[in-house]
């Protein structure tokens, strides 16, 4: 525990912390950019070129609005849920790799916070709990709309966490291993998880847009029939944070969901460029490939969102419980079988 | 029932395949169109800069008229006033003075003449009330503002340039 190990965590963590801020206040623009390009239209382009200083506009909107606090809530459990959904957010990118080891200085630097053995787990427990930022939010509002969204998060979650294990399974007995960083490094190369495990990965796509809460399954938000859902008595940054903390959490999911199924910082060639750029620039060119990676998935969120309606409440719980479920235990299946008869082979 | 124009269709309701009942092949063709419309040409009009053709019987913002020898030909009848179904026109008259000959067509007109913005409601009908030909709904959109004092608009906005100065103003430009 030298005090340069200490000075390129703190380095690590506040980049990632930057960009993750960053990226998650660019999502609210690109949500816009997208939504108007698949409708026809220009959208923002008023505050600085190709409007990208809308994201400053929105949030200086968001610190100078009144914050309301209803009287009938419970104050504390009203402040503690937009602050637990946002810190819960943030703690998922704290074990994804975003690049190989990188030379700096003669000193070998992991591009990544940390690389715990159970990362996986570690990512499931944090998006677990980013259930609870809604579930006190809405109950605290006592508001009954914000209530019925919360409820509906919560169940919708937990109906989705199963099919989103079980597909994970299938993808550990291919990978044998639950740390991210080792998982990253056996798809060296073009060897990307999503050949083995192309069913795997559908299930946990759809998944991961139910774990988010995005469209098509925001039910806990579906402003028809609950005004905001969850969020309908928040005002100004509290409303800010739980926004702040859905991009957050798409920025996450896209992470992982790139290091598990489509190689993470790997690309074809690669061994090439890191011979010919040397141990320092060549994982550089890693990492801007796992951003690509990452900046690819969050459009494809934000192209479904602009794409599909959203599902009633019986075919969401339908989807969840009668397909994804026994689709994930048959993926299961075939992936155990076909391992076998390879091994044995 | 028989169908009267023949062109009833009866929808069946058959329970989904497995298939749909993953929705995921939809959602792709879904997907696929959504993804074609963004090379589809843009339909906006970038408003302040680039304006939509008007039709010809547009009705914009009012313009009070001079004659051909640049004197108002609003004579403060109220008859616009009478006429306005929003209540939006205001006027005071006053009596022409000797030398004031060549500012008014007429021995009265209209020493105030206020029309409200956020009231009118753009019929026209005040154009069609006038029987001295002053009143015009030929101009642009009228424009936002931030306070409701500034869309009151009086004769200044209102009142046409006199063709001299307009002719001056044009030869500045050109």
């Amino acid at each position: 525990m030298d005090i340069a190990f200490l000075i390129e965590k703190l380095i690590i963590v506040t980049v990632l912390f930057t960009l993750t801020l960053t990226i998650a206040a660019y999502s609210t623009w690109a949500e816009r950019k997208v939504a108007a390009w698949l409708q026809d239209r220009v959208g923002p382009n008023r505050a600085g070129i190709f409007g990208l200083l809308q994201p400053l506009a929105d949030g200086g909107k968001m610190f100078f609005k009144e914050e309301i606090i209803p009287s009938g809530s419970n104050k504390w459990l009203f402040i503690a849920g937009p602050s637990l959904a946002l810190l819960v957010s943030f703690l998922g990118t704290a074990v994804i790799p975003f690049g190989q080891n990188i030379e700096i200085f003669g000193r070998i630097v992991p591009l990544q916070v940390t690389d715990i053995n159970v990362g996986i787990l570690y990512i499931f427990g944090v998006v677990s709990l980013g259930v609870y930022g809604i579930m006190i939010g809405g109950w605290a509002s006592n508001n009954k709309y914000s209530l019925m969204g919360a409820i509906r998060g919560a169940s919708q979650n937990i109906s989705y966490e199963i099919a989103m294990g079980l597909s994970i399974i299938a993808l550990l007995l291919v990978t044998n291993s639950l740390s991210f960083k080792e998982i990253a490094e056996q798809q060296h190369g073009w060897h990307w998880n999503i050949i083995y495990q192309p069913l795997g990965f559908i299930i946990f796509l759809v998944c991961a847009f139910a774990e988010t809460n995005r469209m098509p399954f925001d039910l806990p938000e579906c402003e028809t029939e609950l005004i905001g859902g969850y969020n309908t008595e928040y005002s100004a940054f509290k409303m800010g944070a739980y926004m702040f903390a859905e991009y957050i959490n798409m920025f996450v999911s896209s992470a992982v969901m790139a290091t598990l199924y489509f190689g993470g910082y790997n690309y074809p060639g690669m061994d090439a460029v890191n011979t010919l750029l040397g141990p320092t620039w060549g994982p550089l060119i890693g990492v801007a490939v796992m951003f690509l990676k990452i900046i690819a998935f969050i459009f494809f969120f934000m192209w479904v969102r602009w794409t599909v309606p959203r599902f009633r409440y019986d075919q969401l719980m339908d989807l969840g419980w009668k397909v994804l479920i026994p689709l994930a235990i048959a993926n299961i299946v075939i992936t155990a079988i076909v391992i076998t008869v390879v091994d044995k082979l | 029932m028989e169908s009267l124009s023949g062109r009833k269709k009866v929808l069946e309701q058959k329970p989904m395949n497995f298939m749909e009942r993953m929705y995921l092949p939809a959602i792709f063709k879904g997907m696929a169109i959504t993804f074609m419309h963004m090379f589809r040409k843009k339909e906006t009009i970038h408003y302040p800069e680039q304006e939509r053709e008007f039709s010809e019987n547009w009705r914009g913002m009012h313009s009070l008229k001079r004659d051909e020898n640049g004197k108002e030909r609003c004579t403060a009848c109220g008859l616009c006033a009478l006429s306005c179904p929003a209540e939006a026109i205001t006027m005071i008259s006053a009596e022409r003075e000797k030398g004031e000959e060549h500012l008014y067509r007429e021995e009265k007109y209209a020493a105030v003449y206020e029309i409200n913005m956020l009231r009118c409601i753009f019929c026209g009908l005040c154009e069609e009330a006038c029987p001295k030909e002053a009143i015009y709904l030929d101009g642009p959109i009228v424009p936002a503002d931030y306070l409701r004092k500034d869309f009151i608009y009086g004769k200044d906005k209102l009142v046409e340039m006199p063709i001299n100065e307009l002719e001056a103003l044009k030869g500045a430009i050109v």
